[in-house]
């Protein structure tokens, strides 16, 4: 018991000095901080969004919608493939989630599978599958061709297939949002996938959610087409639309305060993808959105400028015209302007968008909660006035139930808790909740107990006539498997609060694990330490517990 | 020795398992009136666990709840509820999940626009959250997830550290915990959300804390004490631990008032049920945890045979 062993003394020593250390910065504000040498640690406590207020947005991918692009683009594929080997085909398009036509002549069955067999490999034709290695599919094929007979054939998405789909979404819809985001200008906005097609935003300071949904609310698909002036609106409207063509509405208002339509050739002339920049701008003093293609983008533009001067071009976004501007001449620079019903605000969110680019799908928002700064700055107030409070109950109650040499030591352990917790979240970078608040309020309460343990195991041998010496290393040694045991139980279902909890319920874990781990320290080292010290030095002839 | 304070007197002999029908009864009933109010009555679930939409808001000056109500019903939203949080100038909006997820994420931002009209822009908007079905009942799957889990991995540490019967005993404590957690939730109708769960497995921690310190004592008595009865032992037991049991309860009650008083509105229904639960949890220990031990059996298993001559004492 006396003989504690130089080494133990001095790690326990250097590790209340490292939780000092480690403590220190969160007295200081990030910015005074960021400027120390580089050597110093620099590691703050995260105030979660509820301390410091801000919007928390939990987004899920549509996968119906990935799936039915997918089907629309594939669509397209057969009938481009079908023509050109000259199969006859009816009753071509999306049914469910596959794509399903019909022979003419059941005897060309072999013919039209040779002819879609080049649609069906790995890598995909998509955008969204470029990214993966051929091969990544197991099976590596993308498709699964169905003949339900009558000469009717079906393809659909294999399990593969879809799977490799949906993973490209989600992983370029991250890419996507995180450039939004950024566009925002907040700093520390976390932007991180969850779950399998799903997508948390945190933006700390942001109170008002509404912006960021209007930033992630659109898919921003923007894509050239001409204008379809062969078949009148009247004919559109009544089914008469031709196979290559489609009717789409506006923002913009007609002169008889109807939304305006417009048919439009289903082929894109230019899409959004050609896209490297988009600024706001004024266009006869009218907010405009002005852009630029990449060279590919730029020629192709061009062409069709040349090829159709004088027709309307559309520039459609997410199936709705922008507007639709004549072609006066060729546009050869590759850049031009978007004018259209625009006010300053949606013309600088426009040209956010499409800098950052189209998201794959539409994202549903499925959760939401946001705090205003003052809420979160009232929280952290009455939070670290309920702290100071209960420590300093307890530091009372301690002394004056255990004197002043116990109680001294035991309040002495439970600071050197309190710096440790600190110092351990913010090594972690763990982020701090109003619930943690909470949680560490209760390690306050409890992080004396095992000072109660040891003093009261040590004031019954006392009680059965042990000396001094003996009961302090009864007391201790018998003690502290009740401790270990106690806390151990504990930090399990911590533990598993932590892994399975959500919100406030890891916030409280995350502060409640800790605080059993450093109460354990303090308990098994420091206590027994200073002890151990004040009996060599006072050499009492009773233990006044 | 030097006199001081004590919470208990020396040499404490209280015959708790004595007594203990009146509280098996007392504990019986609390459960079964439990079962029957939550199947009545259900808990009053906030929207983490049934969806729906949550503004919190301070208006200028006093809040007039009517004209707020009357305003946000000419919207022709649904049933939305109002009530005053903290000061009178604090208002919560509460709106019921609706099939359109995305016709109610629009509410807050027609709320707001309305509200803004008819009061002027001097509003702030302290908090607004929007759970979705799905996102709500997921929740609620994770929050039991989380108890389960928890509960599992606690048993199997007290089964490998003590012995079976242990860890029976602490399982019957946490569920007469837990039940009677619900309870105050069921009988105040207090909002039943995440935080309740966190509040919940604090006070399973606390009970179980509690519960192992006197296991302890049990275990170690047991070696100690070859021939005494089990009824003697387990009052022996609590009796030796009872200085420690209510210097810890009180501490602990100490940091929670703090917290009650002080931690403002947010955390205050987490703390109620902390403050009731710390107790129930001592309770329990004392009138569930030890009395399952004489019901299992525990002398029988846990000790050499009764014939052999007892061995000295163990000393330190």
């Amino acid at each position: 018991m006396l003989n504690q062993s130089p080494w133990k003394v001095t790690l326990v020593l250097l590790v209340c000095l490292a939780g000092l250390i480690f403590s220190f910065p969160n007295l200081f504000s990030r910015a005074t901080v960021d400027q120390w040498p580089g050597f110093l640690p620099k590691g703050q406590i995260n105030l979660g969004l509820d301390l410091q207020g801000g919007a928390y947005l939990l987004l899920e991918v549509d996968s119906n919608a990935v799936i039915k692009d997918r089907m629309d683009e594939l669509t397209n594929e057969v009938r481009v493939a079908l023509r050109g080997a000259g199969v006859g085909y009816q009753g071509l398009g999306v049914v469910g989630d596959a794509v399903a036509f019909r022979l003419t002549d059941p005897g060309q069955r072999e013919a039209a599978l040779e002819a879609i067999r080049p649609l069906n490999v790995a890598s995909g034709t998509g955008a969204g599958l470029s990214m993966f290695a051929p091969g990544t599919l197991s099976g590596g094929m993308e498709l699964a061709t169905e003949e339900p007979g009558d000469g009717r054939i079906v393809l659909r998405l294999s399990e593969a297939g879809r799977s490799a789909r949906l993973t490209a979404a989600i992983s370029q819809s991250l890419e996507i949002v995180r450039r939004r985001i950024d566009e925002l200008g907040t700093r520390e906005a976390s932007v991180q996938r969850q779950g399998e097609n799903r997508i948390v935003v945190q933006v700390p300071g942001e109170s008002s959610p509404e912006a960021i949904k209007r930033l992630l609310g659109q898919t921003a698909k923007l894509t050239f087409h001409i204008v379809d002036l062969d078949t009148p609106l009247e004919v559109a409207r009544a089914g008469g639309l031709p196979p290559g063509s489609m009717l789409l509405g506006s923002d913009e208002m007609g002169p008889n305060g109807q939304p305006l339509q417009y048919v439009v050739r289903r082929q894109v002339v230019v899409g959004g993808e050609s896209l490297v920049d988009a600024q706001p701008t004024l266009q006869n003093n009218q907010p405009a959105v002005s852009f630029r293609f990449d060279s590919a983008g730029g020629r192709k533009f061009g062409q069709a400028t040349q090829q159709n001067v004088g027709q309307l071009l559309a520039i459609v976004l997410d199936d709705k015209v922008i507007s639709a501007p004549r072609v006066n001449e060729p546009i050869l620079g590759g850049s031009g302007i978007i004018s259209g019903n625009f006010t300053f605000q949606t013309a600088t969110e426009l040209a956010v968008l499409l800098r950052a680019g189209a998201l794959p799908a539409p994202l549903e928002v499925i959760e939401e909660r946001s705090v205003g700064p003052e809420l979160g700055a009232d929280s952290i107030r009455s939070g670290v006035l309920a702290c100071i409070v209960a420590g300093i109950a307890v530091f009372i109650f301690m002394l004056v139930y255990y004197g002043p040499v116990f109680g001294l030591i035991a309040n002495l352990a439970l600071v050197v808790n309190l710096v440790l917790v600190f110092a351990v979240m913010s090594f972690l970078g763990a982020t701090l909740t109003l619930p943690g608040i909470a949680g560490i309020v209760l390690v306050i309460g409890q992080a004396v107990d095992s000072n109660v343990l040891i003093y009261e195991r040590i004031h019954e041998e006392v009680k059965n006539g042990r000396s001094p010496i003996a009961s302090l290393d009864v007391g201790f040694n018998e003690a502290m498997r009740t401790i270990v045991d106690s806390n151990v139980t504990s930090f399990i279902a911590g533990i598993a609060l932590f892994i399975f909890g959500t919100g406030p319920v890891k916030g409280f874990a995350v502060t409640h694990c800790i605080g059993i781990i450093t109460t354990m320290f303090t308990a098994v080292t420091f206590t027994r330490m200073v002890v151990a010290y004040w009996y060599k030095w006072r050499r009492p002839r009773a233990i006044p517990l | 020795m030097a006199h001081r304070l004590r919470l208990v007197p020396d040499g404490l002999n209280i015959p708790y398992f004595r007594y203990r029908w009146p509280f098996f009864v007392w504990s019986a009933v609390v459960l079964i009136a439990t079962a029957v109010m939550v199947t009545v009555n259900g808990l009053n679930f906030g929207i983490d666990f049934k969806g729906g939409t949550v503004i919190e808001v301070e208006m200028p000056g006093p809040a007039d709840i009517s004209a707020m109500r009357s305003t946000i019903d000419a919207l022709g939203l649904g049933a939305a509820e109002l009530q005053t949080a903290g000061s009178d100038r604090d208002v919560l909006i509460r709106m019921e999940a609706t099939e359109d997820q995305n016709e109610q994420r629009a509410r807050i931002e027609q709320v707001k626009t309305s509200l803004n009209e008819r009061f002027g822009e001097g509003i702030v908007y302290k908090r607004q959250e929007f759970v979705g079905p799905k996102v709500s009942n997921e929740l609620l799957m994770n929050g039991v997830w989380a108890v389960l889990i928890s509960v599992i991995g606690v048993l199997v540490y007290l089964w490998f550290r003590f012995e079976w019967q242990y860890g029976i005993g602490a399982l019957a404590a946490l569920v007469h915990d837990v039940s009677a957690g619900i309870a105050i939730y069921a009988f105040t109708g207090m909002e039943f959300n995440l935080t309740s769960i966190a509040a919940l497995l604090m006070l399973v921690g606390y009970s179980l804390n509690d519960t192992v310190v006197i296991y302890d004592r049990v275990r170690e008595n047991l070696r100690r004490y070859k021939a005494m009865p089990i009824e003697q032992l387990l009052d022996r037991s609590v009796n030796e631990t009872m200085a420690r049991t209510l210097a810890t309860l009180f501490t602990t009650l100490l940091a929670l008032i703090a917290l009650f008083v002080l931690g403002g509105p947010v955390v205050r229904d987490f703390t109620v049920i902390m403050i009731l639960g710390v107790i129930v949890g001592v309770y329990s220990t004392i009138y569930i945890a030890a009395p399952v031990l004489y019901y299992l059996n525990l002398r029988a298993i846990g000790t050499a045979p009764p014939k052999q001559p007892a061995p000295v004492p163990a000393k330190g």
